[in-house]
């Protein structure tokens, strides 16, 4: 009896499974093309903020490297974009992460040159405080673009903390901890990018093409 | 015809999901920040209510009473996941400011409780109007605190309709006033609170008007009735 009945809703709700995952696997491969294309428009948007169009001739989502090394956060592997002009290399464009802001994770996407020179810096996620910490963004505060132009000179840059720190960096009113967090990650993935930029552009691409 | 009606009163006003009901109160209290927001998730919550009703509605009679359950959540999880594919398709921006809150329709209690209370007693046309009323009430609500969140929070409206509407809506962007500093007890999770308590307590004391008025206070006076015992 109750193993007649465990055949009877077993099949039934087996019924329902394929049907429900065959119509999500539909609209899945319905939508695949155009959501692989959004990422990556946003993807293009975001690495065209951090270094600007006449610096680099390459589609720079297609020449990626990965690293795992300590200083550009915990989470890796990372991605480092490798931007080139007239074939020889540019800049490194970094994703990195500090696991040191206020609440969560913050990302960062940096540009850097081979001599140190920052070209340009962006969060691209974080969770702070609105109205105190998320001045980081572009959209709330022209604060991030205080990097711009910068070269880091070591590891231990002194310029490279907030001014309570006597560094160069503002600290906003109320939330010090978040530009703190940005200012040292950014340090830290500046000069990996500066120290290893031959490396990383003589290591294999990783992300090629891949259709 | 009349069924249609009172479905409309009990899903906008009487039996709403997030002031009676107050179902589905993690994505209310959670994306209500700013106006845009709050309509981008009202919509996808409106389409999985609608969809998840009429499936369920159609499909009554062939699930068996004790497995109802896992095949609503089921159907409810199939339509969340088709409607967070075609918002990450076809508005990335908003689905990338809606974030974690789109895969948590599938666990809005006024969904399932929808599909539980009413579209596996009542046949599709019924459930759909049903899902639609309700989906829209509780678009509403969440429409109305993501509204006074923004203004009193930001001094804004339509921040950021760009990123559900398209380029265009950037005009729909209105500056009601500016602030040096935002005023962060709206925009954070306890300014929900607080608005929806006053919502909540706003649609009370309209309940006790409407009572008030539709009875008089004084009832009619019946004529004194003589009492007559023992008369002898």
């Amino acid at each position: 009896m109750i193993v007649q009945s465990m055949y009877k809703n077993g099949a039934i709700l087996t019924a329902f499974a394929l049907i429900t995952t065959g119509s999500v696997a539909l609209v899945q491969t319905l939508t695949a093309e155009r959501i692989n294309e959004q990422e990556q428009q946003h993807l293009m948007g975001l690495l065209g903020q951090v270094l600007p169009h006449n610096e680099y001739d390459n589609v720079l989502y297609k020449d990626c490297v990965l690293s795992n090394a300590p200083e550009l956060g915990p989470n890796g592997p990372y991605t480092l974009y490798r931007a080139y002009k007239n074939d020889a290399p540019s800049a490194v464009l970094v994703r990195h992460t500090t696991p040191h802001g206020y609440s969560g994770n913050i990302d960062v996407l940096s540009a850097i040159h081979a001599d140190g020179r920052i070209s340009g810096v962006r969060v691209t996620r974080h969770e702070e405080t609105p109205g105190l910490g998320d001045k980081v963004e572009l959209a709330k505060s022209d604060w991030i673009t205080t990097f711009n132009g910068m070269v880091i000179e070591s590891q231990t840059d002194p310029r490279f903390a907030v001014k309570k720190d006597a560094g160069q960096f503002d600290q906003f009113t109320g939330a010090t901890i978040t530009p703190r967090a940005v200012v040292s990650s950014v340090k830290q993935a500046a000069w990996y990018a500066k120290q290893n930029f031959e490396a990383l552009f003589n290591a294999e691409n990783a992300c090629g093409d891949t259709q | 015809m009349s069924q249609f009606k009172s479905l409309m009163k009990e899903g906008m006003w009487g039996n709403n999901p997030a002031l009676v009901q107050l179902l589905g109160l993690c994505p209310l209290l959670a994306v209500t920040s700013t106006v845009t927001n709050a309509l981008g998730l009202g919509l996808a919550t409106l389409l999985v209510l609608v969809g998840s009703n009429i499936t369920v509605s159609v499909v009554r009679n062939w699930v068996p009473k004790d497995i109802r359950i896992p095949v609503f959540v089921m159907i409810i999880a199939a339509f969340v996941t088709i409607v967070q594919l075609l918002m990450n398709a076809y508005t990335f921006g908003l689905y990338q400011s809606l974030g974690i809150f789109i895969p948590l329709i599938v666990t809005n209690c006024a969904i399932i409780g929808r599909a539980e209370a009413f579209a596996s007693k009542n046949n599709p046309l019924l459930s759909a109007w049903d899902g639609v009323m309700m989906g829209l009430g509780f678009a509403v609500v969440l429409i109305v605190l993501g509204a006074m969140r923004e203004i009193i929070g930001q001094g804004t409206l339509f921040d950021g309709a760009d990123l559900l509407l398209g380029a265009w809506a950037t005009v729909l962007r209105i500056e009601l006033f500016t602030f040096d500093n935002q005023f962060l007890v709206a925009i954070l999770p306890p300014g929900a609170f607080l608005g929806l308590g006053l919502l909540i307590a706003g649609k009370n004391v309209i309940d006790t008007q409407i009572k008030a008025k539709a009875s008089p206070v004084a009832q009619p006076e019946k004529a004194p009735r003589a009492r007559v015992t023992n008369l002898t």
